[in-house]
C-alpha cells in the first residue's frame, strides 16, 4: 500500500515539478532579452574600434579624435621630443608604470614603453588627465614639454609622463596598433 | 425606401470593385521571395545582387538613411566581408550633400569618406522617397472586401509592390504642370514621377554572372530592400519559432497539470 | 473581504505574526489568492489573467523601449528603427509592444462580451462594470497616444482627425484643442506629452485593476449559472467553490500559455500583419494619406463616428432644433462618446430578474446579432466611405444603441427565461460526474 501511494506520489510530484520547471525556462528565457537590451546596441559596438588616417600628420604635431567618447591624442613626436622622452630617468618620474594596454601589467615607463612605434615617433595616449578628466593643453606645454592641464595644473613630459601636480597616473595609452603604414586602429 | 437600398447596394458594389483598382493592389504580381514564410530565409547571394543594382542604379537618386552600411557584415544579409564593406563605404559617394552634413569634414569642408560605423547617406536631390522601410512602408495585397485575407496568405506584399512598379512601366509619358510624369500599371493612379529608364535590363553586370534581365534585377532589388527595411528578419523568426516551441512544451505541461489537478473535483462529462 | 465564509490567514508565531500586526500583506495575499471561486467557470473566464499578463507585457516592454526612444519630431522616426536595428533584441521588443496592444484589446473584448452575455454587470456587480469600463476608456487613451509615438504617417494624421474632434464642441472647443496639441497642430508639444502621458496612463490603469479586483472580491466572482454562490454555511460554500490557487490559477495559466504561443506566432512570423503600412512613412503634415484608417480595436468607434454625417436625417434633425450648435461633426463624437456610456449603464438598463443569458432565449438571439454587429462596424471602420458603407454603418450603429437603449430594458419585460439551477453545486453535478476516488 505504501508502496503504491510513493510511486503514485512521486508521479505526480513530476508532472508539477516538470510543468514549474518549463515555467522558470520560458520565465527566463523572457528575462534575459530585458536585461541585454541595456548592453550597448549595435551601432554602439560598431565604433568600439575606429580606423585613423595619420597620413596628414606632420612631424611636430598632434591630431586629436573622439573615440569611444572621449579624445585621444595622436602625435607625431619630433627626435628633440624623443630624446627628451629618453633621457628621464624612471626615478624621477611620479608613476613608474607604463599605464599601456598593449603591454603586460607592470611595464615601465620608459620612453620606448610609451610609444606605438620602436623609433618613438607616435605617441598615441588618452587625452584625458588622470586627476579629474580635463582635456591637457598639448604642442609643448608647460614645464616638461609635453602637456599641461589648465584645471588644476598636471604637467606632463614629451611621452605624457606625469611630472608635477596633482593627477597620480601617467595618461593612459589605449589598445592600439597601425594596420598599415598611414592608419591606427584604435580599441 | 427598399428602391434606395437597392439602388445604393448596386452603385456600391460596382464602387467598390472601382476602388480596389484604383488602390493598385490589383495590379501587384505576386513573387515567391525566398524570405516569406515562418521558414524563410534570405538568399545571400540575390541580396548581394541586390545590394549591386541598389549602389549602381537607385542610388543616384534614392538614399538608404536608417540602414547602417556596416549592417552589410552582419549575419543574415549579404554577409559580405569587413574588408570589402570597408572599402565599399569608402568609394560610396554621396550624391546629396546638403542632406548629409553630418559627413561634412570641417577641416576640409568637402563631405568626408564613410565608415562602415556610418549610415547610407540621405538623398533628398530629386525628391525621390528613401527606400530604408520602403518594403514595409507599401502594401501590395489586400482585402478582398476588407477581409484581409490576401495578406494573411501571400504576406503585405511591399517587395511585391517593388518588383511590380520596376516591372510596371509602360514607356508612356505625359506633362503635367511641368511635371513629367511616367505611365505604370503598379502605381496607385497610374503615373508616377519616376521615368521608365531609370531601371533596364542589363543596367548592372551581375558579379556572379546571373543574366541581368529586368525580372532579375527587379527581384534582386526588392528582396535586398526588404533585408534594408528589416535587417533582424532572420533573427525575429528564429526567436518566434523558439517562443513557439517552448510555450508549446509549457502548454501540454500545463494541460496534463490542470487535467490531474481538476481531476479531484470533477469525473467524466456527462452526456446532458 | 468577500461575503463568502472562508477559512482566513492564521499567521504562525514568530516573524509571521510580527509582520501580520504591521501590515497585514501576506493575509490580504492569501485570502485574494485562496478566495473561494465558482467551481463551474468556463473558459471565458481566462481572460482576466490574460489582461494582467498583457498590462504586465506593455508595462515592461514599453520602460525597456522608453530607454530607446527619442520623443522630438526630428528624432522619433529614427529612433524607432534604432531600436529595430540596433538595439539588442530591439526587433522582438518593438513587436511585442506592438503586437502586445492588439492582444491587449482582443482580450478586453473578449471579457466584455463574456460580461455582457452572463449578466456579470448586474447588481451587486454594477461598481466592477462601471471600473472596468473606466478602464476600457483609459486603454483606448493610451493606445492612441502610444500610436502616435512612432511618428509615422498614420500616427500624424490619425491623431490630427480624433484630436480635431475636440475642436467640434461648441464655445470652448478651439480653446481646449490648442491646450490640449499645446499648439495650433500636432507638433512637438503634443509629442512630448503625449509620450508623458503615455508612460503614466498604464499605472493608472494597473491601480484601477487593482480596484476592480477589490470590488469583485467583494462581491465574489459571477458564473456562467448566474446564480450566487450560496453563503450560508461553509458547506454550502464548499459545494460551490474551489479555492483560487491552485485550480483557477492553473487552468488560467495553460489557457495563458496556449494564446501566447499564438501571440509569439504572430510576432515571430506575421507582426506587420495588423498593422498600416503608411506608418514606415515619416510623418509629413504637407501630404495626407489616401486613407486615414486607425488601428483594429478602434474601428467601431470610428465608424459610428462617421456614419453620422449630415445626410443622415437624425443628425439634420438635431441640427435644426438646436439651431446649429450641434452640426454632424459634433454629432458623431457625441455618437462615439455615447456607444462606450450605453454599454457602461448596462447594468440599469437591463431590467431582467435572470442574470446569465444561458436562461434567456430571446436575449440570447439579440447578443448573438450585437456580436456580428460589432464585428461589422469593425469593418466598415476600415473601408472608404461610400454609399454601401454609409447604409451599413448607419443599420450597425442604431443597433448598437438599440440593442442597450431599447432592448434590454424591454426584454426583462417581455421574455420568458429558462428555470435556473438552484445552485452551483446542482449545475456542477448535472454536467459533471462524482470524481473517481
Amino acid at each position: 500500500m505504501s508502496h503504491a501511494d510513493d510511486s503514485a506520489g512521486s508521479r505526480r510530484d513530476f508532472l508539477y515539478y516538470a510543468t514549474a520547471g518549463a515555467g522558470v525556462v520560458a520565465t527566463s528565457a523572457a528575462v534575459w532579452p530585458l536585461v541585454n537590451q541595456m548592453n550597448p546596441s549595435a551601432d554602439v559596438r560598431a565604433l568600439a574600434s575606429i580606423d585613423v588616417d595619420i597620413s596628414g600628420i606632420a612631424e611636430g604635431s598632434q591630431l586629436t579624435v573622439l573615440w569611444r567618447g572621449k579624445p585621444v591624442f595622436i602625435r607625431y613626436r619630433t627626435a628633440d621630443e624623443i630624446k627628451a622622452g629618453q633621457d628621464v630617468a624612471l626615478s624621477d618620474l611620479v608613476d613608474v608604470n607604463a599605464e599601456n594596454d598593449n603591454l603586460p601589467a607592470g611595464s615601465q615607463a620608459t620612453d620606448a614603453n610609451r610609444a606605438l612605434d620602436k623609433d618613438g615617433k607616435w605617441l598615441v595616449m588618452m587625452g584625458v588627465c588622470t586627476h579629474l578628466g580635463c582635456v591637457p593643453l598639448g604642442d609643448g606645454a608647460g614645464d616638461f614639454g609635453g602637456w599641461f592641464c589648465p584645471c588644476h595644473g598636471s604637467q606632463y613630459d614629451t611621452a605624457g609622463r606625469i611630472r608635477k601636480g596633482p593627477a597620480p597616473r601617467n595618461l593612459a595609452v589605449p589598445v592600439a596598433a597601425f594596420t598599415n603604414e598611414t592608419t591606427i586602429k584604435l580599441g | 425606401m427598399f428602391r434606395k437600398i437597392a439602388i445604393s447596394a448596386v452603385s456600391a458594389l460596382t464602387l467598390m470593385s472601382g476602388s480596389a483598382w484604383a488602390e493598385g493592389a490589383a495590379s501587384t504580381t505576386d513573387v515567391d521571395f525566398s524570405f516569406e514564410g515562418p521558414f524563410g530565409k534570405f538568399d545571400e547571394h540575390q541580396l548581394q545582387r541586390g545590394l549591386q543594382v541598389y549602389t549602381e542604379v537607385c542610388a543616384s537618386c534614392h538614399g538608404l538613411k536608417f540602414l547602417r552600411i556596416g549592417a552589410l557584415a552582419e549575419p543574415g544579409g549579404p554577409n559580405l566581408p569587413e574588408e570589402q564593406v570597408k572599402a565599399y563605404a569608402k568609394a560610396f559617394p554621396i550624391y546629396d550633400e546638403a542632406s548629409n552634413q553630418q559627413y561634412l569634414d570641417p577641416a576640409t569642408g568637402t563631405m568626408r569618406p564613410l565608415t562602415p560605423a556610418d549610415h547610407y547617406p540621405a538623398n533628398a536631390s530629386l525628391q525621390a522617397p528613401d527606400l530604408s522601410v520602403m518594403a514595409k512602408a507599401r502594401k501590395g495585397f489586400s482585402g478582398p472586401y476588407g477581409l484581409g485575407t490576401n495578406q494573411l496568405f501571400k504576406g503585405m506584399g511591399g517587395p511585391e509592390h517593388i518588383y511590380s512598379i520596376i516591372n510596371g512601366f509602360t514607356g508612356e509619358s505625359k506633362e503635367i504642370a511641368g511635371v513629367t510624369l511616367y505611365e505604370n500599371h503598379a502605381f496607385p493612379g497610374g503615373w508616377m514621377a519616376m521615368p521608365n529608364t531609370a531601371v533596364a535590363a542589363d543596367a548592372v553586370v551581375y558579379a556572379d554572372g546571373t543574366e541581368a534581365t529586368l525580372e532579375n534585377e527587379a527581384k534582386d532589388v526588392s528582396a535586398f530592400l526588404m533585408w534594408a527595411a528589416e535587417p533582424k528578419m532572420m533573427t525575429r523568426k528564429e526567436s518566434g519559432f523558439k517562443a513557439v516551441l517552448l510555450l508549446g512544451l509549457l502548454s501540454v505541461l500545463l494541460y496534463l497539470t490542470n487535467k490531474r489537478l481538476w481531476s479531484k473535483v470533477k469525473g467524466k462529462k456527462l452526456a446532458h | 473581504m468577500a461575503g463568502i465564509p472562508h477559512d482566513h490567514y492564521e499567521p504562525k508565531p514568530g516573524f509571521q505574526t510580527w509582520l501580520h500586526n504591521r501590515l497585514p500583506i501576506v493575509s490580504l495575499l492569501y485570502d485574494t489568492l485562496m478566495l473561494p471561486t465558482p467551481k463551474n467557470l468556463n473558459w471565458m473566464w481566462i481572460w482576466g489573467i490574460v489582461l494582467t499578463f498583457c498590462l504586465a507585457l506593455q508595462i515592461v516592454t514599453g520602460i525597456v523601449l522608453a530607454m530607446h526612444y527619442t520623443p522630438n519630431v526630428d528624432l522619433a522616426f529614427a529612433s524607432v528603427e534604432h531600436i529595430m536595428r540596433d538595439v539588442n533584441g530591439g526587433v522582438m521588443l518593438r513587436y511585442l509592444h506592438a503586437n502586445g496592444a492588439s492582444l491587449f484589446f482582443f482580450a478586453v473584448y473578449c471579457h466584455i462580451f463574456r460580461g455582457l452575455y452572463y449578466g456579470s454587470y448586474k447588481a451587486p456587480r454594477e461598481v466592477t462594470w462601471v471600473i472596468g469600463m473606466i478602464i476600457y476608456f483609459l486603454m483606448i487613451a493610451t493606445a492612441f497616444m502610444g500610436y502616435v509615438l512612432p511618428w509615422g504617417q498614420m500616427s500624424f494624421w490619425g491623431a490630427t482627425v480624433i484630436t480635431g474632434l475636440f475642436g467640434a464642441i461648441p464655445g470652448v472647443g478651439t480653446a481646449l484643442q490648442e491646450w490640449l496639441l499645446g499648439g495650433f497642430a500636432i507638433g512637438n508639444a503634443t509629442l512630448n506629452r503625449f509620450f508623458s502621458l503615455h508612460y503614466l496612463l498604464p499605472f493608472v490603469i494597473a491601480g484601477l485593476v487593482g480596484v476592480h479586483i477589490w470590488a469583485f472580491h467583494t462581491t465574489g466572482n459571477n458564473n456562467p449559472t448566474g446564480v450566487e454562490v450560496r453563503r450560508t454555511s461553509k458547506a454550502e460554500v464548499e459545494a460551490d467553490t474551489v479555492p483560487f490557487w491552485p485550480y483557477y490559477v492553473v487552468k488560467d495559466l495553460f489557457a495563458l500559455a496556449v494564446i501566447m504561443m499564438i501571440f509569439f506566432a504572430i510576432v515571430g512570423f506575421m507582426p506587420n500583419y495588423l498593422g498600416d503600412p503608411d506608418n514606415y512613412i515619416q510623418a509629413n503634415p504637407l501630404a495626407t494619406p489616401a486613407h486615414i484608417v486607425p488601428e483594429w480595436y478602434l474601428l467601431p468607434f470610428y465608424a459610428i463616428l462617421r456614419t453620422f454625417d449630415n445626410t443622415v436625417w437624425v443628425v439634420q434633425l438635431v441640427q435644426f432644433l438646436t439651431f446649429g450648435i450641434v452640426d454632424s461633426k459634433l454629432f458623431g463624437v457625441i455618437a462615439m462618446a455615447g456607444a462606450i456610456l450605453a454599454m457602461a449603464l448596462a447594468p440599469w438598463l437591463d431590467t431582467s430578474s435572470v442574470r446569465s443569458g444561458r436562461y434567456r432565449p430571446m436575449f440570447k438571439a439579440w447578443f448573438a446579432v450585437l456580436v456580428i454587429d460589432f464585428v461589422v462596424l469593425m469593418w466598415c471602420g476600415s473601408q472608404v466611405p461610400s454609399a454601401f458603407t454609409g447604409w451599413v454603418g448607419l443599420i450597425a450603429s442604431t443597433y448598437w444603441f438599440a440593442y442597450f437603449l431599447v432592448i434590454l430594458p424591454l426584454l426583462g419585460v417581455l421574455e420568458k427565461p429558462l428555470l435556473q439551477p438552484v445552485s452551483i453545486e446542482a449545475d456542477f453535478k448535472s454536467h459533471y460526474a462524482d470524481p473517481a476516488e
